[in-house]
């Protein structure tokens, strides 16, 4: 186990040294997170009481298109110059490599929330009344968004329809996790009465069995 | 049909047998008959308050279910066998698990999108719209059939066949983790769900009504064997076809290559019994 562990924070120093390096999260992913937010002030005419009631959905959805493009880029990654087959080749298990990648995903997706919550705050003028619960929902809700991600990008990985594939195969998996985040931020921002903690309960199983799901299931799918 | 094909593809070029024609024709039948059973035969759903006296009910609303209850059982235990296929898969490794997941989980998903519909035909009279967003079952029901409408887009993607399988095998078994959450929403989340517990339970199921459920679940499970009979052999026959079409570049390979030989071995014995027919050139690559 320790040995898993240590492993999987090798492939994710890797995977977060890339990114560090190219910056293509930072320059691309997160400006469009951001762009998303915006957009959807203007669809629906900046009226600021209809964002903030919305706002928690809203933010949820910019989070989840965001972390797709983060997924098929860590994908990418790993296609290039053969990464995939060096990595397969290294020794290093599969549950090590699923664990590293989804831990550098995992990364990324916290910071684009941090950003995002930046973004509701000015663009849409939400109070949090709850800000432990913002934090825990966002960091749970963050695990099984990048232990789909990664068990699905390796899924469409190698495939030359990959780009319209993986939103197809993983935004269904992510839509209850898309509504209980939603519903614990709307208790965390105070825009509906709801049992948040409960709602990120339900984050936990799911993220849980996704995590447990990916790094079983990652073997078959590096397998040659 | 059942017409003998050149090597390779297998006995026949058809789904179809005497067997699977005869179970087909009662499967059609026991279609017609259970559309007169629930549509003329049965009474509406019609109960009288016992204290206003109004009546009140589903009243033929009620006869889609004889349609929509089976065929939610029908397409739960096509995607149960998909599943079990898709362990095979990744445990047994063999073409046979493999065609069985990918028809199961293309019958279970025409199964599923049927419930979809009836469901929202039923849900217009009786809830007063075609679609609940805050239900549940009907959310969970959605999001189990965009997960099979995922991996049979997987499906139809040109890979390796053996890569292919096990990654539909891993969509197949995290997309059955939804079928729990399906059955059980109405008990776990009784207050966000317009479903009822059990709402065949409510009413007075006896006699005709009784057996024309009965009636729905067997015709329900006809159609679903006989639809499954005939997309396995369809993919069984993809799967001669492909290893037929494997099978001749091998061969069309290695025609190749003893060409090749025959051309080098005519070459070199040329090169050994001198130039006088090549025009002045010698060397032994002539024919390489």
């Amino acid at each position: 186990m320790g040995t898993i562990l240590s492993d999987a924070l090798l492939v994710a120093g890797r995977d977060l040294r890339i990114e560090a390096r190219s910056r293509v999260v930072l320059d691309q992913v997160v400006p469009f997170s951001v762009l998303v937010l915006v957009l959807f002030g203007f669809a629906l005419d900046a009226d600021h009481h209809t964002l903030r009631t919305f706002a928690p959905g809203l933010f949820w959805v910019a989070v989840l298109l965001s972390a797709l493009l983060a997924v098929q880029r860590s994908t990418a990654l790993d296609r290039a110059d053969g990464t995939d087959t060096a990595l397969r080749m290294s020794g290093l298990s599969p549950a090590s490599l699923f664990l590293g990648r989804a831990a550098a995903v995992y990364v990324q997706v916290v910071a684009l929330q941090v950003v995002l919550v930046g973004g509701l705050l000015v663009f849409y003028g939400v109070d949090v009344e709850d800000p432990l619960l913002l934090v825990v929902a966002g960091l749970v809700a963050g695990v099984a968004v990048a232990a789909a991600g990664t068990l699905y990008g390796a899924l469409a990985s190698g495939l030359g329809v990959r780009e319209t594939l993986l939103p197809i195969l993983l935004l269904p998996v992510l839509a209850p996790v898309l509504i209980g985040a939603t519903r614990a931020y709307e208790d965390a921002l105070g825009s509906a009465a709801v049992d948040g903690w409960a709602w990120t309960g339900l984050l936990a199983v799911a993220a849980l069995v996704l995590t447990v799901v990916g790094a079983s299931a990652h073997g078959a799918l590096v397998e040659d | 049909m059942g017409t003998t094909t050149a090597a390779g593809l297998g006995q026949r070029d058809t789904t179809g047998s005497p067997r699977s024609r005869l179970l087909g024709a009662v499967t059609l039948l026991a279609v017609a008959v259970l559309g007169v059973l629930a549509f003329v035969l049965t009474d509406p759903d019609v109960r009288i308050h016992p204290t206003t006296g109004e009546e009140f009910g589903q009243f033929d609303a009620m006869r889609l279910l004889y349609v929509h209850v089976p065929l939610v059982v029908m397409a739960y235990l096509a995607y149960g066998l998909c599943a079990v296929a898709s362990v095979g898969v990744l445990v047994k490794k063999t073409p046979w698990w493999d065609v069985t997941a990918h028809a199961s989980a293309e019958v279970g998903t025409v199964f599923c999108g049927l419930v979809l519909v009836t469901g929202s035909i039923w849900g217009r009279p009786v809830w007063n719209t075609w679609w609940e967003w805050g239900d549940v079952r009907l959310m969970s029901t959605l999001v189990l059939f965009l997960m099979f409408t995922g991996y049979l887009a997987l499906r139809r993607t040109t890979d390796d066949p053996r890569r292919q399988a096990r990654r539909a095998a891993v969509v197949a078994l995290v997309a059955v983790l939804d079928i729990p959450l399906v059955n059980r929403s109405v008990e776990w989340w009784e207050n966000r769900t317009l479903h009822q517990r059990s709402t065949l339970g409510e009413l007075k199921i006896e006699d005709l009504t009784l057996f024309t459920l009965f009636f729905g679940f067997v015709t329900a499970g006809l159609v679903l064997g006989w639809l499954l009979l005939h997309r396995f052999r369809v993919g069984w026959l993809e799967q001669a076809a492909f290893d037929h079409g494997v099978a001749a570049a091998i061969a069309e390979r290695h025609a190749e290559s003893d060409e090749a030989e025959v051309r080098r071995a005519v070459g070199e014995r040329t090169a050994e019994e001198g130039p006088a027919d090549q025009g002045g050139f010698t060397g032994g690559e002539t024919g390489s």
